[in-house]
């Protein structure tokens, strides 16, 4: 069945009729990203404006592949469960050359974690799900759909918005305004700012098509395909991923010179999917073709004006950069925004949202630009060296290893970033801590679903901690008055060692650890993870 | 012939700087760097029967 786009109410906002009085922060778009800000900041008590120029969830499937660190982050904001549920679980990812499997990768190939590798699930579902979500917080998350800003003006302590209506215009004051206004940012546009990058010249089919065959063959064990040269789009490469509803997707490479209005006729696409599923019946659901830039604003911090998500980086679809990157984004800005609006922390830890997820950023933008070149060599030498790859790989494990059809989204290391103190330690400093199961007084439960909502200590020994420097704290492996639980599954000890105290961000990130923690050494690390550094 | 993956995590980046090294060469250019990177790197192996076992495996790949 085709998705119904159920369209949300428009509501006359009160901005039309008199003065509002000033929101917190206003968020531009009512995406995935937009929408994860609005919950993660209204879970810290803070309020937001969402203005959004539409009033339905996205067209068509878009961002379907769902990272584990993204998981995590959605399960903290109440909707990670409820994707895992609808979604397609996977972790490995198969590659071919021609008809025959030359290499797999899987992705977690360990236990003793909540959250798989990736959930495939249409965008418009996500975007459902973080509606209702939203809306569990009335007095904080003011949704406003039909709303579109049409200017905007900073000020030394806030930012006067221009919203459009179909009863009108009004103006709207808030303290910070967020730019998740997707890849083509009316905002950025508006503000003039470059966004530099570089521009693939291949041409992509992306179609969603339902059928109850499965194209992964009569096990139907949900992976992701792809083919160099498959013998069903020859020269080209393919790409086939499981969704909900017997929804299947595949993106076919078309090469530079193909017109994307002929190939996004159906005449055209039909054939073009026969090719692969054969006399299987199926139904087009959506389709589209497109070119793809990988492409970052040089700073995402424009005084009160900050982008998240796609307003701020865009990267090619092969590894699931865009929409894990943008989730990423908000789990890093949630925190500190809501830390500079209570006084909780100096307004320069925006900076470090700036530096982190710059950092991300680049990281992403490497990753896929790579393997895009692997994917589609714009050179004959590029060609000789990518067919050079693929033939060695028949034989050879260290070729196979330099097949790039998309390195997948895996979590942002922060290591490098000042807000972090630096230390050896089993878990890395920088990175966002490995979930684990956990044996609580209320039975089996999980690390991550354990940690309060700001900073954190995290103490797993065989003795109560010392002095948390007035910290929550969260023990494992001994008993205290703060909250404990047992290392069920001895997976604790094996992910964080023992006898260690870990400074936890509220995203999650280990911003120091220690052997032997003092109290001086906590509050020192604790300043420093605030931005409060000279 | 066996050959184990002593690349590791590198790849990525040995494979990227290898391209950017060829970046705006036409295909002579290329070929030559090409020849000049095999003797190069011959002399950092520098072991004859390993590298005439390699020349072999090469011609085998290209071959087929």
């Amino acid at each position: 069945m085709a998705h119904e786009y159920a369209a949300f109410d428009y509501i006359p906002p009160p901005g039309l009729t008199g003065q509002e009085p000033r929101h917190p922060v206003a968020i531009i778009g009512a995406g995935p990203v937009g929408l994860a800000l609005a919950i993660d900041l209204a879970q810290r008590g803070i309020g937001s404006v969402v203005l959004d120029d539409n009033n339905v969830v996205s067209t068509g499937s878009r961002a379907i592949c769902w990272a584990k660190r993204t998981l995590e982050i959605f399960d903290r904001l109440g909707v990670g469960a409820r994707m895992l549920d609808k979604g397609v679980t996977w972790q490995v990812g198969r590659q071919f050359h021609g008809a025959e499997p030359v290499y797999s990768f899987d992705l977690l190939p360990e236990p003793g974690h909540r959250y798989p590798a990736f959930v495939n699930l249409q965008q418009y579902y996500v975007e459902h799900y973080l509606v209702e979500r939203a809306r569990d917080f009335p007095e904080l998350i003011d949704l406003r759909f039909l709303n579109q800003v049409v200017g905007h003006t900073q000020h030394d302590d806030h930012v006067t918005l221009t919203v459009s209506t179909p009863d009108g215009r009004y103006d709207l004051e808030a303290g910070w305004l967020i730019a998740c206004d997707g890849a083509k940012s009316p905002t950025r546009t508006r503000m003039g700012l470059s966004f530099e990058g570089e521009t693939f010249d291949e041409h992509f089919l992306i179609v969603d098509v339902e059928m109850t065959e499965s194209p992964f063959g009569k096990e139907d064990t949900p992976e992701r395909w792809f083919w160099f040269d498959p013998p069903f789009h020859q020269g080209q490469s393919a790409l086939l991923h499981k969704q909900p509803d017997n929804i299947y997707r595949i993106d076919l490479q078309l090469g530079p010179e193909s017109d994307p209005e002929k190939e996004a006729r159906e005449e055209n696409v039909i054939p073009r999917i026969k090719a692969i599923v054969g006399d299987a019946p199926f139904r087009l659901d959506w389709m589209s073709v497109y070119r793809f830039r990988c492409a970052r604003l040089a700073r995402f911090v424009h005084d009160r004006v900050i982008f998240a998500g796609d307003s701020a980086h865009v990267v090619s679809p092969f590894g699931a950069r865009g929409g894990n990157g943008g989730i990423q984004d908000i789990d890093n800005l949630g925190w500190k925004l809501a830390a500079v609006i209570t006084g909780e922390a100096p307004r320069k830890l925006i900076g470090s949202y700036d530096d982190e997820r710059g950092f991300g950023a680049d990281e992403n933008i490497l990753h896929s630009a790579r393997a895009t070149n692997f994917m589609t060599p714009k050179t004959a030498v590029e060609a000789l060296f990518r067919n050079a790859v693929l033939r060695l790989a028949r034989d050879h494990t260290f070729a196979r290893k330099l097949i790039n059809s998309g390195r997948l989204s895996r979590p942002c290391v922060l290591d490098r970033s000042p807000l972090q103190t630096q230390a050896q330690a089993p878990h890395p400093v920088g990175a966002a801590l490995t979930d684990a199961p956990l044996l609580g007084p209320d039975g089996k439960t999980w690390l991550l679903g354990e940690l309060p909502l700001g900073f954190s200590l995290l103490h797993v020994s065989d003795n109560p901690i010392g002095d948390s420097g007035g910290l929550p704290c969260i023990g494992v492996g001994h008993r205290a008055e703060y909250p404990c639980f047992e290392d069920s599954e001895g997976l604790m000890s094996k992910r964080y060692g023992s006898g260690m105290t870990y400074l936890v961000r509220p995203d999650g990130h280990v911003a120091a650890a220690f052997e032997d923690a003092t109290d001086k050494e906590i509050a020192r690390a604790l300043a420093r993870a605030k931005g409060e550094n000279p | 012939m066996k050959v184990s993956d002593r690349l590791g995590n590198a790849g990525d980046d040995i494979y990227a700087a290898l391209l950017k090294a060829h970046e705006g060469l036409d295909d002579a250019e290329s070929h030559k760097l090409n020849a000049c990177l095999v003797l190069l790197l011959a002399n950092e192996v520098a072991e004859p029967e390993r590298l005439k076992a390699l020349f072999a495996e090469a011609r085998r790949m290209a071959g087929a």
